[in-house]
C-alpha cells in the first residue's frame, strides 16, 4: 500500500518533518519558503511551531531545540538565510545534537526577490550537508534522510529548494505508515567544551568540523541519492535539483550523474564519472558552484558560451546549449503576440492603508528610504515616492547614513510593522543613540502583507492562532527614549500631512506608526464603495494622483487631454482617501 | 499518453490556481503523473498570473517550454495575447470572454489596445470563447465563474467527468460543491452546445 497525493515541495518538507519525528520548528515569512511553516502547522500536535520575529531567530530557536536534543527545523528564503547566518556558522562547529534541518527556498530569476543568490555557497562556507531535491518526492525523501544525517554527523543539514520546486506539485508518496514519526531524543548533557565555543574550545571543534566533513564526503560518494543514469557516454553530465528535469528533457539520452547530495562535493564518484564518458558537461541552476569544484579536481569541462549561471534555468535554455554542443536541435522560433500590451504590474490594493502615507511624503518632497514588503510598491508610478530599497530592516540605517553624509532636505525612512520587528527595532535605536534626526515611518497594518497575511507580534495571534501579547510599536519606541512619538490614522490625508510635515522638519529623531490594517487580511474589501459626480469634477486628476486601482479614466473633457474620474464600484474598498483628495467634492460615499 | 502540457493564464483573483489545482488532482485520480507549477508572492497583487499543468505517464519538468503548450486556457482577452508564445503550432485555445482593463490603462499611464477583437481574431482563428462570469451568474455565485471555465476546460482534456467531479469534491469545502458543481456542468453544456 502507498499514500500519494500532489504536494508542493514546501507541502512536502511539513509532511517529511512530521514523519520523522521533528518536534520543534522556527521560521520568518518569505517567498517562496512560506507555506512551509504554515503546512507545518497543519501538524501542530506533534511539532512545536511558530513565526519567529527574523530569520536569526528562527535559527536560534531551532538550535536552541537541537541542543537540548529534539529534532528542529527552519525554513526561510535565500536572503533570510544572510540574517541566520551569525548563529549557523558557530552552531556547525558545535554540532548538531538532535537532528537540525535548515530548507533554504532560493528564487532564482527573482520572481519575487531582490536578489538571485546561490545559497549553495553559504552551505559549503558553512561546511553544512547539502541536499537538492528536483521534486517533491525526492523533498519528502530527503527531509527525512537530512534528520537522520544530521544525528548521526552532527552536522546542521541544509534542503535547498528553488522557487520551482517550492511552487510546483508533483505526486508523493508519503507510504502507507505514515504519522508523527517516534524518535528517541537525543539526551542533553552540559558540555562546556562542546556548547561553549571559547577559543581554547572552538579550535579543536573545527578540527573536528573538517573530519566531519572529510566522512561526508565519504557518504556523498555512496549515497542512493547521488546516482548514475546510464546513457550515450560521448557525453556525460553532471547536474543537481530540478536541473535534473529539464536536462532529463533535452539530453535524455546521455550518462547522468544526478547529485542529490552536493555538499561536500563527491569527489571521488565524479571522478570515476569523469573516467566513464568522453567528455564531461555541468549544467546547474545559477554559480557554477559543482563546476568549479569539477574544474578543481582537474578534470576538464565542455565549454561552451550559452549563458547559463544567471537568472531562471528552463528546457528552452538547455535547446539552446544543445544546439551550441551538438548541432542536432533548432531553438524554436517562439511566436509572440505581446508586442504593445499594457503590462499588468502588482499594485497596491484598492483602499491599501499604505498609499496615503506615500502620497503625502510625495507631496512633501522628501527623500524616502524604503524596505520589503507590499510598499516597495510605492516606489511606482503615479505615487514614485520611494528612492532606494535594500533588505529587511535597511531603510533606517540608510536613511540616517544619507543624513551623516550631509544629504539635504526631508529624510524619511518607511518599513511595515513586520518588517519593524524583524531587523527595524536596532536601527531607530541606532538614530537615536547617534544624535539622527531622521523620522523613521511604520506603515503598521498588524500583519505580514506580501508573503500572504501571517501573523506577527504586533497582530495579536501566533502561528497555530493562539492569542499573543500584542507588541505597540510606539510604546517600542518610547521606552528605547524617543520623544517624538506619533500615531496618525493612515486614512486621514489632513493628520498624515500635518505630522509628516512636523516630524520631518523637526530637529529631532522621531517615529511616526501610521495605523490602517490591511484591507484584505480584516476582510475590508467590500467596506464601502464611492462614486464621481461628474457633473462636479473638474478632471483636475488630484485623485489619479493615488494611484488607486479603483480609480479610472472616465470622459475626456474639452481639450482632450484632461479625463474626469471614475470609480469602478467592484474594485473601490471605501476607504475615503479620494474623497479627501477632491477639492470640489465630486466624490462621496454611496454605500 | 504523450505528456500533455495545459497553461492557465489571467488575472489575479480570477480562481486561475484552483483550476489549476483540480486539473491536477484531476490527472493524479487518472493514475498520470503530474506536475504543476506556479509563481506566487509579488506576482499576485492585481497582476497577470500563470499556473502549467503538465501530466502523462512520466513528466520531468515543471515548465512548459515556450511553443508547447497543447493547450493554452485564458480567463481574460488581454491575458490570451499576453501568453502565445506558448501555444504549440495546432494547441487548442480557450478564452474566457472578459475584460479586466489594466490599473495602467485605467490610470493613462499606458495607451489601451483598440484592436483587441481582431488581435484575438488573427492570433486565435480556432480558438473557443465561454461568458464565464454569465454563466456563473445563471447557476447563483459569480464566484464560481473558475469552475465554469474549468468545465468548458474539461472537454478538452482525456478525463471523464466523474474523474472531475471526484478531484472537486476533494478539493472543495463541502458547503460550497454544490453550486461550484452545478457551475462546473454548466460550461460543460455551454462550450458543447
Amino acid at each position: 500500500m502507498s499514500q500519494k497525493m500532489l504536494l508542493s515541495a514546501n507541502e512536502a518538507v511539513a509532511w517529511a518533518a512530521c514523519k520523522a519525528g521533528c518536534a520543534v520548528a522556527s521560521a520568518y515569512p518569505g517567498t517562496p519558503s512560506t507555506e512551509i511553516l504554515e503546512n507545518v502547522a497543519k501538524f501542530k500536535e506533534t511539532i512545536n511551531c511558530e513565526w519567529a520575529v527574523n530569520e536569526k531567530v528562527a535559527m536560534e530557536v531551532a538550535i536552541g531545540a537541537s541542543i537540548a536534543g529534539a529534532r528542529a527545523l527552519t525554513a526561510m528564503k535565500h536572503v533570510g538565510l544572510n540574517v541566520a547566518m551569525d548563529p549557523l556558522m558557530t552552531y556547525t562547529y558545535v554540532g548538531a545534537n538532535g537532528g537540525l534541518v535548515i530548507v533554504s527556498a532560493d528564487d532564482p530569476g527573482m520572481h519575487s526577490s531582490q536578489n538571485e543568490q546561490d545559497s549553495r555557497n553559504l552551505v559549503k562556507f558553512a561546511r553544512a550537508a547539502l541536499f537538492e531535491p528536483a521534486d517533491s518526492q525526492e523533498t519528502f525523501d530527503m527531509v527525512i534522510a537530512a534528520f537522520e544525517l544530521s544525528e548521526k554527523y552532527q552536522v546542521p543539514a541544509f534542503i535547498r529548494l528553488t522557487t520551482r520546486t517550492s511552487h510546483t506539485s508533483t505526486v508523493v508518496d508519503v507510504g502507507d505508515d505514515f504519522g508523527p514519526g517516534k524518535v528517541e531524543r537525543k539526551p542533553y548533557v552540559k558540555d562546556i567544551r562542546r556548547n561553549i565555543p571559547v577559543p581554547m574550545f572552538a579550535r579543536p571543534q573545527r578540527l573536528k568540523a573538517q573530519e566531519r566533513t572529510e566522512a561526508l564526503r565519504a557518504y556523498a560518494c555512496v549515497t542512493p541519492f547521488n546516482r548514475i543514469e546510464a546513457g550515450d557516454q560521448r557525453l556525460g553530465i553532471i547536474t543537481a535539483g530540478v536541473t535534473y528535469e529539464y536536462v532529463k528533457e533535452i539530453f535524455p539520452e546521455f550518462r547522468i550523474l544526478k547529485l542529490g547530495f552536493s555538499n561536500p562535493f563527491p569527489s571521488e564518484l565524479v571522478r570515476q564519472f569523469a573516467e566513464s564518458v568522453d567528455r564531461v558537461l555541468v549544467i546547474e541552476e545559477l554559480d557554477p558552484f559543482m563546476e568549479e569544484q569539477v574544474r578543481a579536481l582537474g578534470i576538464q569541462v565542455v565549454e561552451h558560451t550559452t549563458e547559463l549561471n544567471m537568472l531562471e534555468m528552463n528546457p528552452l535554455r538547455l535547446t539552446a546549449l544543445r544546439k551550441e554542443l551538438l548541432g542536432d536541435v533548432d531553438v524554436p522560433n517562439v511566436h509572440r503576440a505581446d508586442a504593445g500590451l499594457p503590462t499588468r504590474p502588482p499594485v497596491l490594493c484598492a483602499g491599501c492603508s499604505h498609499r496615503g502615507v506615500f502620497f503625502t511624503l510625495a507631496k512633501l518632497g522628501a527623500t524616502v528610504t524604503g524596505d520589503i514588503g507590499c510598499y516597495t510598491l510605492g516606489a511606482f508610478p503615479p505615487l514614485n515616492a520611494m528612492d532606494t530599497t535594500i533588505c529587511m530592516g535597511a531603510c533606517i540605517g540608510n536613511a540616517f547614513g544619507m543624513e551623516k553624509a550631509g544629504m539635504k532636505g526631508r529624510l524619511c525612512a518607511v518599513i511595515g510593522d513586520s518588517t519593524f520587528f524583524h531587523s527595524g527595532m536596532t536601527g531607530i535605536l541606532n538614530v537615536l543613540y547617534n544624535g539622527g534626526k531622521i523620522t523613521t515611518v511604520v506603515l503598521d497594518n498588524r500583519i505580514t502583507g506580501m508573503t500572504g497575511h501571517q501573523e506577527n507580534p504586533g497582530s495579536g495571534k501566533t502561528l497555530t492562532g493562539d492569542v499573543a501579547p500584542v507588541t505597540d510599536i510606539a510604546e517600542v519606541a518610547k521606552a528605547m527614549g524617543f520623544k517624538r512619538v506619533v500615531r496618525v490614522d493612515a486614512y486621514d490625508l489632513v493628520a498624515l500631512e500635518r505630522v509628516l510635515k512636523e516630524e520631518l522638519d523637526a530637529d529631532e529623531p522621531s517615529v511616526v506608526i501610521a495605523y490602517g490594517p490591511c484591507r484584505l487580511a480584516a476582510k475590508l474589501m467590500n467596506a464601502g464603495t464611492y462614486e464621481v459626480d461628474s457633473a462636479k469634477c473638474k478632471a483636475c486628476g488630484a485623485c489619479f494622483k493615488l494611484g488607486c486601482p479603483a480609480i479610472e479614466r472616465g470622459e475626456a473633457v474639452a481639450d482632450g487631454k484632461r479625463f474626469k474620474s471614475h470609480i469602478d464600484p467592484v474594485q473601490c474598498s471605501g476607504c475615503d482617501l479620494c474623497r479627501q483628495t477632491c477639492k470640489f467634492g465630486a466624490i462621496s460615499k454611496i454605500r | 499518453m504523450k505528456t500533455m502540457n495545459v497553461s492557465l493564464v489571467g488575472v489575479g483573483g480570477q480562481g486561475i490556481l484552483l483550476t489549476s489545482d483540480i486539473l491536477a488532482k484531476t490527472a493524479t485520480l487518472a493514475g498520470l503523473d503530474v506536475k504543476k507549477s506556479e509563481i506566487h508572492g509579488m506576482a499576485q497583487r492585481g497582476g497577470s498570473v500563470i499556473s502549467q499543468v503538465r501530466f502523462g505517464e512520466k513528466v520531468y519538468s515543471p515548465i512548459i517550454t515556450d511553443g508547447t503548450s497543447d493547450l493554452l486556457v485564458s480567463f481574460e482577452r488581454l491575458e490570451a495575447l499576453r501568453w502565445r508564445h506558448l501555444l504549440a503550432p495546432g494547441g487548442q485555445v480557450l478564452i474566457n470572454d472578459m475584460n479586466m482593463t489594466p490599473v495602467t490603462v485605467s490610470s493613462g499611464l499606458q495607451p489601451a489596445v483598440t484592436d483587441l477583437d481582431e488581435r484575438l481574431k488573427a492570433e486565435y482563428p480556432t480558438a473557443r470563447y465561454i461568458d464565464a462570469l454569465k454563466i456563473a451568474k445563471t447557476v447563483g455565485n459569480t464566484r464560481a465563474m473558475n469552475m465554469v471555465v474549468a468545465g468548458a476546460l474539461s472537454t478538452l482534456t482525456p478525463f471523464e467527468p466523474a474523474v472531475w467531479v471526484q478531484a472537486m469534491r476533494e478539493r472543495i469545502p463541502a458547503k460550497l460543491l454544490d453550486m461550484n458543481l452545478r457551475a462546473f456542468e454548466a460550461g460543460r453544456a455551454a462550450i458543447q452546445a
